[in-house]
């Protein structure tokens, strides 16, 4: 369980997340939702030690992310950032390689190997293992950065915006894939999301945040209201049910 | 790269050897074979007198540029790694500033008898001791402290740096004719005839810096991914960065201090090696760039020595061609 008690982050005067507790990642997908600027990333970048909360505690599994050694959260917790450049020409094999990094410093193993081609596998990669990431389109990219996460063989899984600049179809896939690791992995995957119907219909929580806090936490299902989603991005949106399933409207 | 297992048995010769050159080993075996050639030519032509003594002589030249290459080398690659930026190189820090500073403030205030007859072991420690001290100080107010921002101490870097660099030339425009002379002399990097005592000691804090980055090697290849996956992957950023930094003001240090400026063919060097080495990977990298260091020193020694008569100093053939294949390197990029 990844645990944030009373956890502050202040950027100058400006407070992004603020006094949050949430408990998460014991539900297969949980989607973390919201306007740009509700602090979504921040808290993403608090639990994955890129930054140092004003106040509070983050915990994974009862290890506090401040002080455990940052290798053995690697063995535990793998986070995706949006906007993965890499300067270096490496392949989709080189870069699956690093997630075993926590485990065999860079040193692989048979059992390493066989997680590598578990991962590139999985994603469906196995045709691309050598072409280099720059010769890739935007999707295949994103499933590689997603096969090193997969290959580092952690609990948790934590993707902010796997989604962007992705088509229908590359947005649909990724999702599909994520569900499939909650399920037959039994990964934890938490994602941040902009598109509240994707949310609806692969995560079975929802978390919403505005300006800091969370404001909405609970079942898919019980998100998908007009009242609750309206609030929470300010605007209208409507909710209408389609084939039993909650659709949010928000097209104006 | 492993040998894929649907590929026919034997392939004709041309593609065996294509596949043989794809092979980083084989890339820095051939290297290797090369430096060794022009270290070979240095010593052994054109020799005017006694062998022996033009082998010592020589030989102490070619250890000069082992040692500067190695810091040059090895320190730039570090250093675009750890910048994420391929065309930036340690001097921006400013140190090459601090080593004309500390020579221009001896002349300025004593003259240029005094700065020929000083000490040359406490003028070397007074100048890594300088440099070394700057940049320690530097990182840990920009990066040690709680706003840690390479970007920033880059920044305020080439900031100080400039202003180090303006104070000198101002000090150097006071000069009387002659000791901006002797000092302009001094500017120019030179490899030949450095002191033993120098050498060896410049060799030993270049070998300290190495021992230090060495076991970072494969640390250094997730660094590439840049900080946050590095971060993810469990990579203690912070300490890391902070040995890297480290080692490479020493080096940097010890080897300006040891033949005078010359970090721009680091530059020059460390993208040479990636594009030679055919992998990402510091293993390969590092030491390419050390080596492809000592051919463009040895082969501006040889130029220089055989072909201009000693008409020019090595700096000058160095940042010639530096600058020409820079450009090359800007040009290609902005054609992408």
């Amino acid at each position: 369980m990844i645990a944030l008690e009373h956890v502050t982050k202040r950027y100058g005067s400006t407070t992004v997340v603020d006094d949050v507790s949430l408990a998460f990642g014991e539900e297969g997908v949980t989607a973390l939702i919201g306007p740009n600027g509700a602090g979504k990333s921040t808290l993403f970048s608090l639990v994955g030690r890129l930054l140092a909360p004003d106040a509070g505690r983050v915990t994974v599994d009862g290890q506090d992310v401040a002080t455990t050694p940052s290798s053995r959260l690697a063995t535990t917790l793998a986070v995706l950032r949006q906007d993965n450049h890499v300067a270096a020409r490496l392949t989709v094999h080189d870069l699956v390689e690093f997630g075993r990094f926590p485990h065999s410093r860079g040193r692989l193993t048979v059992h390493d190997r066989e997680h590598i081609e578990r991962a590139i596998d999985y994603l469906d990669l196995g045709a691309y293992r050598d072409r280099f990431l720059d010769e890739l389109s935007g999707g295949q990219r994103q499933r590689a950065f997603i096969a090193m996460v997969l290959a580092q063989d952690t609990r948790y899984v934590l993707l902010d915006e796997p989604l962007n600049n992705l088509d229908l179809r590359h947005m649909t896939e990724i999702m599909r894939l994520i569900r499939r690791m909650a399920d037959e992995l039994g990964k934890r995957v938490v994602i941040v999301l902009h598109d509240i119907n994707f949310a609806a219909t692969y995560a079975d929580r929802i978390v919403a945040m505005r300006d800091g806090a969370v404001v909405a936490d609970a079942p898919a299902r019980e998100v998908m209201r007009p009242e609750v989603l309206g609030a929470v991005y300010d605007t209208p949106v409507d909710v209408r049910e389609i084939d039993g399933k909650p659709v949010a409207l928000y097209y104006g | 790269m492993l040998a894929d297992p649907t590929a026919p048995a034997r392939p004709p010769a041309p593609a065996r050897l294509a596949g043989a050159w794809a092979r980083p080993a084989v890339r820095l075996a051939v290297l290797a074979a090369v430096v060794l050639a022009l270290v070979g030519a240095y010593l052994f032509t054109d020799v005017p007198g006694s062998l022996s003594f033009a082998l010592e002589h020589r030989s102490r030249t070619v250890l000069a540029m082992l040692v500067v290459s190695t810091a040059v080398g090895v320190s730039t690659v570090v250093f675009h790694t750890i910048t994420q930026n391929r065309i930036l190189t340690p001097s921006i820090m400013g140190f090459d500033a601090f080593y004309v500073l500390i020579s221009t403030v001896i002349v300025f205030f004593s003259g240029s008898a005094a700065f020929l007859a000083f000490d040359e072991l406490t003028l070397w420690l007074t100048q890594v001791a300088v440099m070394v001290a700057f940049s320690v100080l530097l990182f840990t107010w920009l990066f040690g402290g709680k706003r840690r921002s390479i970007h920033l101490m880059l920044l305020v870097g080439i900031v100080l740096g400039t202003f180090f660099r303006a104070f000198t030339e101002w000090m150097q425009r006071m000069l009387d004719p002659l000791d901006f002379q002797v000092l302009s002399d001094a500017m120019f990097a030179s490899l030949t005839r450095p002191d033993e005592t120098l050498l060896a000691l410049s060799a030993v804090l270049v070998a300290v810096g190495c021992a230090a980055v060495v076991p970072l090697r494969r640390t250094l290849d997730v660094l590439t991914l840049g900080e946050p996956t590095a971060v993810g992957l469990g990579v203690d950023h912070r300490r890391v960065v902070m040995v890297l930094f480290a080692a490479v003001s020493v080096m940097i240090a010890a080897s300006t201090a040891l033949v005078g400026p010359i970090l721009f063919f680091g530059l020059i060097v460390a993208n040479l090696a990636y594009s030679y080495a055919g992998s990402f990977r510091h293993v390969w990298t590092l030491p390419t760039a050390v080596l492809l260091g000592m051919v463009c020193l040895l082969g501006g020694q040889l130029v220089l020595e055989r072909l201009l008569g000693y008409g020019g100093t090595l700096s000058t053939v160095i940042d010639f061609a530096g600058g020409l294949f820079f450009l090359y390197l800007v040009l290609r990029k902005g054609a992408r």
